[in-house]
């Protein structure tokens, strides 16, 4: 190695992470077509549990693809400087999110070969059909707003251009949220609180993710952070975080308050076995208590321990997104109340869930896709932020 | 003058019955030959009355009569389809059990049909809530979203459907009402199937029916009523 | 969808009964054949549409008696030997498809065997 030139270097670096995120989405292809040949029942799920991994992934991705444009609506809406700097990579986050995401709702439909007849045939009254439409329109106003970015005589467009993506996000994540606020019969759902709690869950995963990948790319190509920048990035993250915790503690109490729903919130955050332990180890201590002390610690908050604390910020996204999903629908639905109920379908019973691996790899391929092209558009145009020295120097001035 | 006129108005009168009288049995073969010709409208409106005071403990018959109906595997595990499945109660107060058959409660305001991104879910006009396997993409929300768990999902590659009963991997499913033996003037199996006649099928819509004149005299229930979807199958005695 | 149909109906179009044998269209097993509910040219080229058409009808309204229903076609063009219109390189459906190169989705879900056929075995 030492006998190649850095540059060298770097192109076989490309080569090699390139290779590596295809092989993974290759796998999640391969995974998607054994489901189709064999059916789902090659998938952990089931009759009482019809979503699992591949939405775990999806709707993570879906959200953070909106929280990560966060850093470009403070720079573009509120004129943060910094931030403007990393408004491009923001938004290429968000598209490459959004279609990681998207590909691996997309492949997990029982007939993926009709995907047409969900643009052909549409039905108002779905919240289904509602995001579908949410979702091409954000591709759309992201690309056109990396496009005024990054086109010097569209620059004039860029902030009004921002400002609809940050309204059109907001309406994106709610969106999701009401996909489960509109279950009106499940415990787990049906709550106003999820539009809200998914808004402020985006935030702070989408800030994690961009940290991470802001600083994978920097180690890349052998630039810093400039510490201050650091230092207001971790911040914002520590307030995300509490902003979310805060919300999700709402959403458990508010559930607690109402008499009929005790029951599930037991089953959630005391007896149900893997939920309460993911919740409590996975979603509320290695999630946010860690990522919280290592961001406000005196003499930890520097880049590795911010980065630390990204990440763990995305694996307790994941651990809330098991128990949300997965656990919401385990908790039998209560259609006699008053009643103990036994059936050979699930009544009265909690329901069994374990995830299979094609269900993993189609979720890590939606990752892949997400990560193939950020990895190319970084290499191919300028997404990398530059600070411009004096603004870095001119502390929280502006 | 007047007299030829009446006649005249008697004879057409006369003929015109006659020529009724002689075409009328040979539209009615003609309609029975070919079925029925007219699409279903909303005068009509299927239900059921399951008087659960009568519904065995143990008897399985209608889920039997459901299945082999409808060539569903009749395997339990939860991968399985279940259109109609027996459920055991147990009073949380009083301890009183009873035993009642489960299925599609073919809801007037069917959450499947709202959220359904598709109109696969759809709602005909009799009330017959039905899944239009040519739309239907496989994204179960329908699933998430009955009150009833009344939908499975094709898990596996079927074969040997019933011609009166396509199937197929990869789409919801549930109890259609036998919509293509009610189509046919007959009643669902499992109506058909119950020893103790507990399942009454009729119109609601006709206050002259067997189903109508029942609800109008006996206590029934809606399941969940409180979420307010107005079902087409009642139930009495819980 | 749209373009397959469209080669379908073109290919359909261009080979005349004559041109049948030198293109080496395939010898369909036609099963009980006789009168069908069209001119047999015209359902090459139609039948799908009437088929859908039919379907929606059938699904979503309930009329059952049009003549061109699934079943209608399966009962008099199954095949007498196994009762099918797929499975074989001569089945009724299979065989142009197969010629045609146009999958078939039907069967997945429908049953591709004679009613009157399964209501025998029954009893």
């Amino acid at each position: 190695m030492a006998s190649h030139s850095p540059l060298q270097f770097k192109n076989r670096l490309f080569y090699a992470l390139v290779a590596a995120g295809g092989l993974v989405v290759l796998m999640g292809l391969y995974a998607a077509h054994m489901m189709e040949e064999h059916g789902h029942i090659i998938t952990g799920m089931n009759n009482q549990i019809v979503w699992g991994i591949p939405h775990i992934f999806a709707i993570f991705m879906i959200v953070a693809a909106s929280g990560v444009l966060n850093v470009a609506s403070i720079g573009s809406v509120f004129g943060k400087t910094v931030y403007k700097a990393r408004a491009p990579l923001a938004s290429l986050l968000s598209i490459a999110l959004l279609a990681g995401g998207l590909t691996v709702l997309m492949l997990d439909l029982g007939r993926p070969d009709r995907i047409i007849v969900a643009a052909t045939h549409y039905n108002i009254t779905s919240v289904f059909a509602w995001n579908i439409l949410l979702y091409s329109g954000m591709f759309a106003a992201v690309a056109i707003y990396l496009w005024t970015m990054m086109e010097q005589r569209m620059n004039p467009w860029s902030k009004p251009v921002g400002f609809v993506v940050f309204v059109w996000r907001f309406i994106l994540t709610t969106g999701t949220g009401l996909i489960f606020a509109f279950l009106v019969a499940r415990q787990a759902y049906g709550s106003a609180l999820l539009p809200p709690m998914f808004i402020v869950l985006s935030f702070a995963w989408g800030l994690a993710v961009f940290h991470v990948v802001q600083s994978a790319i920097y180690a890349w190509n052998g630039n810093t952070h400039t510490p201050d920048i650091v230092k207001r990035m971790k911040n914002l993250l520590g307030i995300f975080i509490i902003g979310a915790l805060y919300l999700v503690a709402a959403y458990h109490l508010t559930n607690l308050y109402f008499a009929h729903q005790s029951g599930f919130e037991h089953f959630i955050l005391v007896d149900g076995g893997i939920y309460p332990q993911l919740f409590w180890w996975g979603y509320v201590l290695l999630g946010n208590l860690l990522p919280l002390l290592l961001i406000v610690l005196p003499g930890l908050g520097n880049t590795k321990s911010v980065i630390t604390a990204s990440m763990l910020v995305i694996l307790g996204g994941f651990a809330l997104l098991y128990v949300f999903i997965i656990g919401g629908q385990a908790y039998p639905l209560n259609i006699f109340p008053g009643y103990e109920a036994k059936s050979s379908f699930g009544d009265g019973q909690i329901g069994l869930y374990q995830p299979s691996l094609p269900e993993f790899l189609l979720g890590c391929g939606g990752l892949g896709i997400a990560f193939l092209i950020t990895t190319v558009s970084v290499r191919v145009l300028n997404f990398i932020p530059h600070d411009k020295p004096y603004i870095a120097g001119r502390g929280t001035t502006d | 003058m007047s007299d030829t006129n009446v006649q005249r108005r008697q004879f057409l009168k006369t003929s015109v019955g006659a020529v009724a009288v002689a075409i009328a049995p040979g539209m009615l073969l003609f309609d029975m030959a070919h079925g029925k010709s007219e699409a279903v409208s909303s005068k009509v409106r299927w239900g059921m009355l399951i008087d659960t005071a009568n519904c065995a403990d143990g008897c399985n018959d209608c889920v039997t009569a459901c299945n082999k109906e409808n060539g569903l595997s009749g395997g339990l595990s939860p991968t399985d389809s279940q259109w109609m499945r027996k459920v055991e109660l147990k009073d949380m107060r009083g301890g009183r059990t009873l035993s009642l058959p489960m299925m599609c409660q073919h809801c007037d305001e069917p959450p499947c049909v709202d959220v359904c991104p598709t109109g696969a879910s759809f709602k005909r006009a009799d009330g017959i809530v039905l899944v239009d396997k040519h739309l239907c993409i496989g994204c179960r929300y329908c699933m998430m979203a009955c009150p009833y768990k009344a939908r499975s999902f094709v898990h596996e590659p079927l074969h040997d459907q019933k011609p009166d009963v396509p199937r197929g991997k990869g789409t919801v499913e549930s109890c259609t009402m036998c919509v293509h033996r009610v189509d046919k003037g007959q009643q669902p199996a499992c109506a058909e199937a119950c020893p103790n006649k507990s399942i009454i099928f009729g119109n609601l819509n006709d206050p002259e029916s067997e189903i109508s004149k029942k609800i109008r005299t006996v206590q029934s229930t809606q399941v969940r009523a409180d979420l307010g979807l107005n079902t087409g199958i009642r139930y009495q005695g819980i | 969808m749209l373009k397959l149909f469209a080669l379908l109906a073109a290919l359909c179009l261009s080979a005349s009964a004559d041109a049948t044998e030198s293109y080496g269209m395939p010898k369909l097993d036609i099963g009980k054949g006789g009168q069908c509910v069209a001119e047999p040219q015209w359902m090459r080229k139609n039948h799908m549409k009437v088929l859908f058409q039919q379907r929606d009808e059938t699904v979503h309204q309930g009329i059952r008696d049009g003549k061109y229903s699934l079943k209608n076609c399966i009962e008099c063009h199954a095949s007498l030997r196994d009762n099918s219109v797929i499975g074989r390189a001569d089945s009724f459906c299979e065989g142009c498809h197969r010629y045609e190169a146009v999958k078939i989705d039907c069967f997945e879900c429908h049953s591709s065997k004679r009613r009157s056929a399964l209501v025998q075995k029954e009893h």
